[in-house]
This record gives C-alpha cells, structure tokens and sequence, in this order.
C-alpha cells in the first residue's frame, strides 16, 4: 500500500513539476539558448533523481507517525537500535544517488564552463562588458562601437563576452540565454552564450551593487539574420557620439535607471584602460610601468588574459 | 577635535516609520524601567540574573535574547514582504532603496547572528551541563562574558535604528562595496563591530563547552557515550572553534581597510574583493552547520523520547555529524562558483557539497527508524520533528541542486537560493529549537506551556513557511534575482502576493507562541512539573528537579547506559536518596561580566562614531576589568551539605507524592 502510495504521489509530483515548468514565461526555465537549454535539462534530471530519495522519506515520515502512534497497539521495541542491514541500506542508497549526481556534476561542469567557446560554423562576435554604478556598458571592440544599457547580436552566433567592473562587483546575467557570471574591478571573466532564435531578452545584474541595483538592467536583442545586426551597428553608428576617456569618466559618475545610449566610436582599447586603472599598481607597475596597450610585454608581467590579436594604438604615458 | 567624533544631531533618521519604531520602543523601555523600579526588581535583576554565573540562568537569557531579536528579524523581514507585495508594475512602494537596503542587511545579520546563534546557544548553555552530569561549565565566568559579548553586539544593531544607519551591503558585506569608497556611512562600521564583538563571544562558547565536555563528563560516561544532542553541540563547538577565527580575522581586515587606508580589499593598490568573499565563506558555510548541527541533535533527542525508544543508530549519527562537519569546511566556494574559477575546481566544491547529503541523509533514515516499532506521543515537540523531515527533505533537495555549478549558473543569487536557505535555516535550525524550546521548558522553567497554542503555533509556522517560501522557487525560476527594491514583471505578482501572505501566517504563529508564554506564566502554578521528568525522558536532565537544583547533582551519577537516566529507572537506582552530603564547590556570581560587556559597547560604539578619546578610555576599562577578575579571589563558595540534604529532600518528596 505504502509502494502504491508512493508511486502514485511521484506522479502526482511530476504533473505538478511540468505544470510549473510550463507556467514560466520568460525565466531560467524557459531557455532561448542552446547554454540555456542544457542548464534546464540538468535541473530536471537531477530533480527527478533527487526526488526518488525524497519522496519516499516524506511518506515514510507521515506513514510511521501515523502507524506507531501510541494506542494504535502496534508492535513496540523500545530497545531496538540497531541493525546493521538497515544501516549498510542507509548509507548505501544516499551514496549511490550522489554518486550517480557527481558524475552528472562532473560532466556538466565541463559541458557547461562559462570560460569554453561555443562550438559553430558562425564566426562569433566579441562584447566587452563593464559593470558601471548602475548601468552596463557594452563595448563592440571589432566593430569600434559602444552601448549602455542595450545590447545587440545575430540569433544562432555565439557571443564570447569579456566582463569586468569599474566599481562595485555585479553579476551579468540574461536568464534566459543561461549562465551568469560575476563582473569584478581589475579582473576580466568570460562567458559564453548563443541565442537560439530572435527575440528580446530582460537582462539583469544578479549581485547586489547598492542604491541602484533594481535599476541595472538592460535588454539583450538577438537579431534574426547578421544583416539585421549589421543594421542596428549602422543606427548606433549614425546616432551616437564618441565614447572617449573624457566622456567614460563622465559615464562613470553613478546614475540610476540609465537611458539607452549609443556610442559610435569608442577609444581604442578602453577595455584594457578600464582593467589597468586598477590593475596597474598590483606592484608590478613600480616596476615596469603600464604596459601599452598592444605592445610586447616586459617580461614577468602577467596580464588578464587576452586572446585577441593586438591592435594598435597610440601609446599612453606610465602612469606612475 | 570633536569630542563626538562623527556623531551630531543629523545621526537621527527622519524616516518616519523608523521614529514610529523609535517611539514605540522609548515607551516600551519608559514602562519597564518604571515597573522595574516601582517593584524594587533591579537589585534582584542584577543580584540573581545579569551577574549570574549559573549556566542554566546564562541559558535562559540567551533565549530571551533570541525571542526579543526574532521579533526585530521578523518585523524586518514582514517589511520586505509587503514592500514586495506593493511595488510591482514599477511602483517603488513605501520603502527607498536606502531604508530597504538596511533592511535586508538587518534581517540577515539578526537572525543568523544574534537569534539563532543565541536560541542554540541558549539551549546548549542549559542542557549540555546536565546532559554530561556536571554542574556548571568549565569556565563559569567566561561564560557570562560571553553572553554580554553577545548582547554588546545586539546592542550596536539596535542603536544604529536610531543613531546612524545599518549597513547597505547585504549581510555578507562584500567588498568593494562595503569598503569606504562605496559605503561612507557608519552602516558598515555598525555591522563590522557587532559582528566582532559578538563573534569573540560565540568563539569563547566554542572554547568553553568544548572543555566543558572533554573534562567534566559524569564518571562512566565515555566520549561515545555521550547524549546525541551534546554530541552534536560538540561537533558545532568544533566548528566554532576552528572557524570563527576566519570571521574575526576577515572583518579585521575589513576595519584595517575602512580605519587605516589598508587595501586587502579594495578595488586598487593590490586590493582584491575575492580573498574576502572566499574568507567570509570559510566562516559562513561552518556557520550553517553550527546553526543546525544542535538542532538535528534536538530532533533526536525529542524523537527518541516521545517514540519511547532509543535513538536508531546512536554511532551513526556521531559519525555522520563528524562527516558533516569536517566536508562543512571545503565546500565554501559553492557560495560563489559564478566567479570564474575552472570547471574543475568548481566540480570538486559541487562534488563534495553533494557528498553533505549522504550523511544527512542517514541522519533523515535513523530518525525515520528510531520512529519504527515506536509508541508515538504526538506532543508539541514531536509535532515540530515530523514538520522539520517534511520540510527539510524539500531543503536537502535543493540545496543538492544549487550544488550542482551548472544548475547554479541560473539559479545563483535568485529567490530559489533565498528559498532554499530559508527552507534549511528555517525548517532546519529554527523548527529545531522551537521543538526544544517546547521539549526542554518545563525542565528550564519548572512549569508547562498550553499544548494547544503550541500546536497553532506550529500550524502557522509551518503553512506560512510553505506559503511564504514555496512561491519564492517559482520566482527564482522565473528569473527574479534577490535584494531587488521593486519590480516590473506581472507574472511575477501572484506569487509576491503568497509569499507575503504567508508572512503573515507566520506572524500569527508567532503571535500564538507569545501568548503561550505569557498565560503559560499567568498560569504557571497550575501547570507546575514536580516529577522534573514529564516526558518520561532518557537522559540525566530528567533525572533533576525542575528547575534543576543550582548545583545541579547533589551527587554526581555514576553512568552506565547510553540512555543513563532509563537505565536508572529500569535499576531502580534513580530517585535515591542518600543519607549525607559532600559540600559543594560553587562559582559566585561576578560582576565583571556585565561591566566588560558594557565597556565592550561603548569602545564599539566609539570606534564607530570616531570618538576616539571613548574608544581608547572602554579598550583600557576592559583590560583593567579583565585584570581585576583575574586577581579576584572571593570567586567561590561552599554549599553546604544540610542545605544540599534539604533541597534534595523536598524534591524527592515532591517525586513521591507525584
């Protein structure tokens, strides 16, 4: 009766997981990306495994209450402790779950690394992405344009984007593309995503940044075809002004529920300037002095990592 | 210089729902302070209860402690759930980011810190002593400093409502943004003293009742034989011990960057955010497990009483909390696998964080089996167990699943994370001491508290807990991040509107948990336990007066069995009464705690305004406290063994007539 009881709860369990599955518009569980999709994939399964476990202990725990209740004159042995069968039992069903979980866990980590490439025939577009007090700043380095608070890419193309903070830390997250990984001050992080088919996407910071961190969001649009793309570069590049040092230190003067705003040119290597304000004196530039941007590197200085190919630029004093 | 470093009359916050709180709280304190007086109580206050050395008395006000602040968390935390409820569509409801923002901070920091660390403590300053057969703590006095430490600390979190502001960081306070440059204000200032002055307090706990049950077990009692809930307590001293250094030291670093221009921290000049984000977690994944390591040990203790059996798997369960608490202290980067680190290292934090559920796991069975070929009574107590393995099966689950880097890559600070550790603090810890509040009251107290209020209790607690944290999964799946002021999505509403209403479930719970106290006190001689053994329990507690006698054994037991007080029941040995006495060897009460907390308040409180002069005049009036305890002699004292004879003779008279 117990097992029956049991089978049909996990049903019952399951129906229920669906309905709230289904009722999710627009959240983690509702996936526009192939990142995305795998990540809800791992969530069901491991719950699913996971409940196997679970649901059997909640009954277990409302049918020996219930069972065992003093006056129901079921049998009674208040000594009995021990027994090294259900022990071995108890031990093993939990480490063969976990087991079965940690290998899932492995695999995925990999599978699912925010720093690896998405594998495609497309040839990706590259965003740098500065967490602003509170706005996010998208730099397009190939394109030689810049955004706030709007960012733009071909459906089916992977992004690669490079992350870093010029303050406080954030997390850059679009739920429904998948991952979300943490922007911090004079360090750059990477990610990884792909839209699967056009649309617009909420895209948020997921750590708490202070007095303006409801407002840090931005919207994320893929667009259907590259051409499409090419037209929103052109729109930013016909409206906007120059994204100069300047005009970055204006920006970054803290401001809450920023307006969208476009940039048409951008300095060179504003990325790179943004990570060595902070990154410059770890020490090393005593040394050495800031490195230029682009320029061979004095040995013993490690930089973010970079796999770009080198741009030139004009050559900027050390600052020390 | 100012003599008031920072302080000046714009300290005072213009909000009005805080000068409400304000008012409310002056008149409350006007009204006791003039009861007190005109009952001429505070000599008595003072004499019997703020000096005492008595661990039992130290325990009791650790739990009033954590009753007062658990009423502090929860108006916090109802605010937020209205404030969550009433500001959607893009409306900013009534609370600004700057008043919401020290909300959340407050309701983490008060509830983890200063109500349920103190609730545990409490219940373990009162039990472990009698559990092991001993009568008092190794180290009496440090004990009472310990608990002012603590109150020092809640104190500071008080005082900056109306002087000042809390921090605005959340309450794990990462830099850079609680560092100088993005948090000014005295918010961070209040949050790094409270917690260090406080966090001394709970390490000299750790130190104190780790001796305690080492060096002063009952004879015949070996470690293995120890009672489940002090081995848990155990376990959780060990991780007190090992891992509240880490707190001190990250938040020392923390001051070093906020006081003295130091960079461990900062953005720049080598400074970097990430070594405290990994310090704090060292501390803080620990921290969970001392939170609920002692309530898993209530749970069985309660469950093994009531089924009237012995604990299912006694080794096991020393062993999977010894399991449990060492994998506690490499599993912190799970906190934090968005930050970057390889797919490796974030597999192995993953890997082992799921390793937790095997022990706990066990643990969950051996309940399940001590409850097997039971005879149930389903008191107040059982009630919060059966509601606890519900609830926390549900917790354990996603817990396992946050584990898992790639799940949490979309799920990390969403409200399925708030749920989740809701779901384990909440149905794990706080359901854990709420059942031993309710199991171990009459030993403490002397007298019953209404089952029936206590069973509303629960049922509010545990529906509203469903209603208020179930709707915060589909809200972390849905997409919505944690510490958001307001928000702008209608399919979000719904469930905003459930959570707050089980808020207010809960506060019902509450409120029949308030009553209870108050007429279990109207009533207390009507409902007095004079057998000291009300549950039929197991161990050497029940075998005292209750209250128990403040030498706790008149004559240490001799201990043979697991269940040592059973096993006297069964031999017919408990009860006995013994034709003479040995004298007793006792601590007095001293004043020194209360005065070095006082002392310890005041140098937090000038540090944090920069009044200097004060910081250093209290550092020195606490060394010199320090020093005078030190030298003190007239710290002890003989009870007599005619006294001794008379007390044990009315109790066991009392036993005799039943």
């Amino acid at each position: 009766m117990n097992l029956l009881l049991t089978r049909n709860l996990s049903k019952v369990a399951l129906a229920a997981l669906v309905v709230l599955l289904a009722g999710c518009q627009g959240g983690v569980l509702d996936p526009k990306g192939q990142i995305g999709v795998m990540e809800k994939e791992l969530i069901i399964t491991a719950t699913i495994l996971m409940l196997l476990v679970v649901v059997p202990v909640i009954l277990m725990t409302l049918y020996f209450a219930w069972k065992y209740r003093e006056g129901r004159g079921e049998a009674y042995e208040p000594k009995w402790s021990h027994s090294t069968k259900i022990e071995t039992v108890v031990w093993v069903i939990p480490i063969i779950i976990i087991a079965i979980l940690g290998v899932i866990t492995y695999k995925s980590t990999h599978a699912l690394n925010p720093y690896k490439p998405i594998e495609s025939d497309e040839e990706p577009i590259t965003v740098e992405v500065v967490s602003l007090n509170w706005k996010w700043l998208f730099i397009y380095p190939d394109l030689g344009i810049a955004t706030v608070n709007e960012l733009a890419f071909p459906a089916n193309v992977p992004v690669n984007f490079r992350i870093t903070s010029a303050g406080t830390m954030n997390s850059f997250f679009i739920p429904q593309l998948g991952s979300q990984i943490y922007s911090m001050a004079g360090m750059e992080t990477k990610l990884h995503l792909i839209a699967d088919e056009p649309g617009t996407f909420d895209g948020i910071s997921a750590n708490y940044s202070g007095h303006g961190f409801t407002g840090m969001k931005f919207e994320a649009i893929a667009t259907p075809t590259r051409e499409d793309f090419q037209e929103w570069v052109a729109g930013v590049k016909a409206n906007g002004e120059a994204l100069t040092t300047e005009r970055y230190e204006a920006l970054v003067e803290p401001t809450e529920y920023h307006p969208v705003e476009y940039f048409g040119t951008v300095k060179d290597g504003l990325f790179f300037d943004i990570i060595w304000e902070y990154m410059g004196d770890m020490g090393r530039i005593e040394f050495y002095g800031k490195p230029e941007y682009g320029a061979e590197l004095p040995e013993g200085v490690i930089l973010p990592q970079r796999e770009r190919t080198v741009i030139s630029h004009e050559s900027e004093e050390a600052s020390h | 210089m100012n003599l008031l470093g920072k302080l000046s009359w714009d300290a005072i916050p213009h909000d009005p729902i805080v000068l409400g709180t304000l008012a409310v709280v002056a008149v409350g304190g006007a009204a006791l302070f003039v009861f007190m007086t005109l009952a001429k109580k505070w000599g008595w206050l003072w004499r019997e209860w703020l000096t005492s050395v008595d661990h039992k008395r130290l325990g009791i006000m650790y739990i009033i402690l954590a009753l007062v602040m658990l009423v502090r968390g929860f108006a916090d935390a109802i605010m937020m759930r209205t404030q969550l409820a009433v500001a959607t569509n893009g409306s900013e409801g009534y609370l600004p980011p700057h008043h919401y923002d020290q909300i959340f901070t407050a309701h983490g920091v008060i509830m983890i810190i200063f109500m349920a660390m103190p609730f545990m403590i409490g219940l373990m300053n009162i039990i472990v002593p009698l559990q092991i057969g001993a009568r008092d703590v190794a180290f009496p006095f440090l004990n009472n400093l310990s608990f002012w430490l603590a109150v020092s600390g809640a104190l500071l979190v008080n005082i900056s409502l109306g002087l000042g502001e809390f921090a605005m960081t959340g309450w794990v306070a990462y830099p850079p943004l609680s560092g100088l440059e993005f948090s000014p204000g005295t918010g961070v200032d209040y949050y790094i003293w409270a917690l260090q002055i406080s966090g001394i307090g709970t390490t000299l706990t750790g130190v104190n009742f780790l001796i305690t049950v080492l060096k002063m077990r009952a004879p015949g009692m070996k470690l293995m034989d120890m009672p489940i809930f002090t081995w848990t307590c155990t376990w959780a001293n060990v991780l007190i011990v090992a891992s509240f250094p880490i707190l001190t030291a990250a938040l020392a670093m923390l001051t070093l960057d906020r006081y003295l221009d130091f960079h461990f921290f900062t953005n720049d000049l080598g400074g970097n955010s990430m070594m405290y984000i990994n310090l704090f977690w060292a501390w803080g994944h620990p921290e969970v497990y001392i939170l609920v390591l002692p309530a898993f040990g209530m749970f069985s203790e309660i469950v093994s009483t009531f089924s009237g059996k012995r604990l299912f798997g006694h080794k096991s369960m020393i062993y999977a909390s010894g399991v449990i608490s060492l994998l506690g202290f490499i599993v912190w980067l799970h906190h934090f696998f968005t930050m970057g680190s390889s797919a490796n290292v974030n597999a192995f934090f993953g890997i082992m964080t799921m390793i937790i559920a095997i022990p706990t796991g066990v643990k969950l069975f051996n309940w399940l089996f001590t409850m097997y070929k039971g005879r149930i009574r389903m008191e107040v107590p059982m009630y919060w167990v059966i509601g606890f393995m519900i609830t926390f099966s549900i917790g354990g689950m996603t817990g396992v699943l946050l584990a898992i880097p790639g799940a949490d890559y979309v799920l990390h600070n969403s409200l399925f994370l708030i749920a989740h550790f809701h779901n384990t603090i909440i149905g794990g810890a706080v359901f854990g001491y709420l059942a031993g509040f309710a199991f171990w009251f009459p030993k403490a107290m002397g007298f019953h508290l209404d089952p029936k209020l206590g069973k509303v209790s629960f049922w509010c607690w545990f529906i509203g807990f469903f209603l208020a944290f179930m709707p915060l999964y589909v809200l972390g799946f849905m997409g919505m991040t944690r510490r958001l002021n307001h928000t702008d999505n209608p399919d979000w509403n719904v469930w905003l509107y459930i959570a707050a209403l089980g808020a207010f479930v809960i506060a019902i719970g509450i409120g029949a948990f308030v009553l209870q106290l108050i007429l279990g006190f109207k009533n207390k001689d009507k409902n007095l336990d004079k057998t000291g053994d009300p549950w039929n329990g197991h161990t050497l507690e029940w075998s005292l007066a209750s209250p128990p006698q403040f030498y706790n054994f008149a004559k240490i037991p001799h201990v043979e069995d697991l269940d040592a007080f059973t096993d006297m029941k069964e031999k017919g040995t408990a009860y006995q009464r013994h034709a003479s006495y040995e004298p007793i060897h006792m601590p007095s009460n001293t004043n020194a705690g209360p005065i070095m907390g006082l002392l310890a308040t005041a140098m937090g409180f000038a540090l944090i305004w920069h009044i200097w002069w004060l910081a250093g005049a209290s550092f020195i009036g606490l060394i010199v406290a320090f020093i005078c305890r030190a030298y003190a002699s007239n710290t002890d004292y003989y009870v007599q063994p005619d006294e001794v004879a008379r007390i044990e003779n009315a109790h066991l008279d009392n036993v005799a007539k039943g």
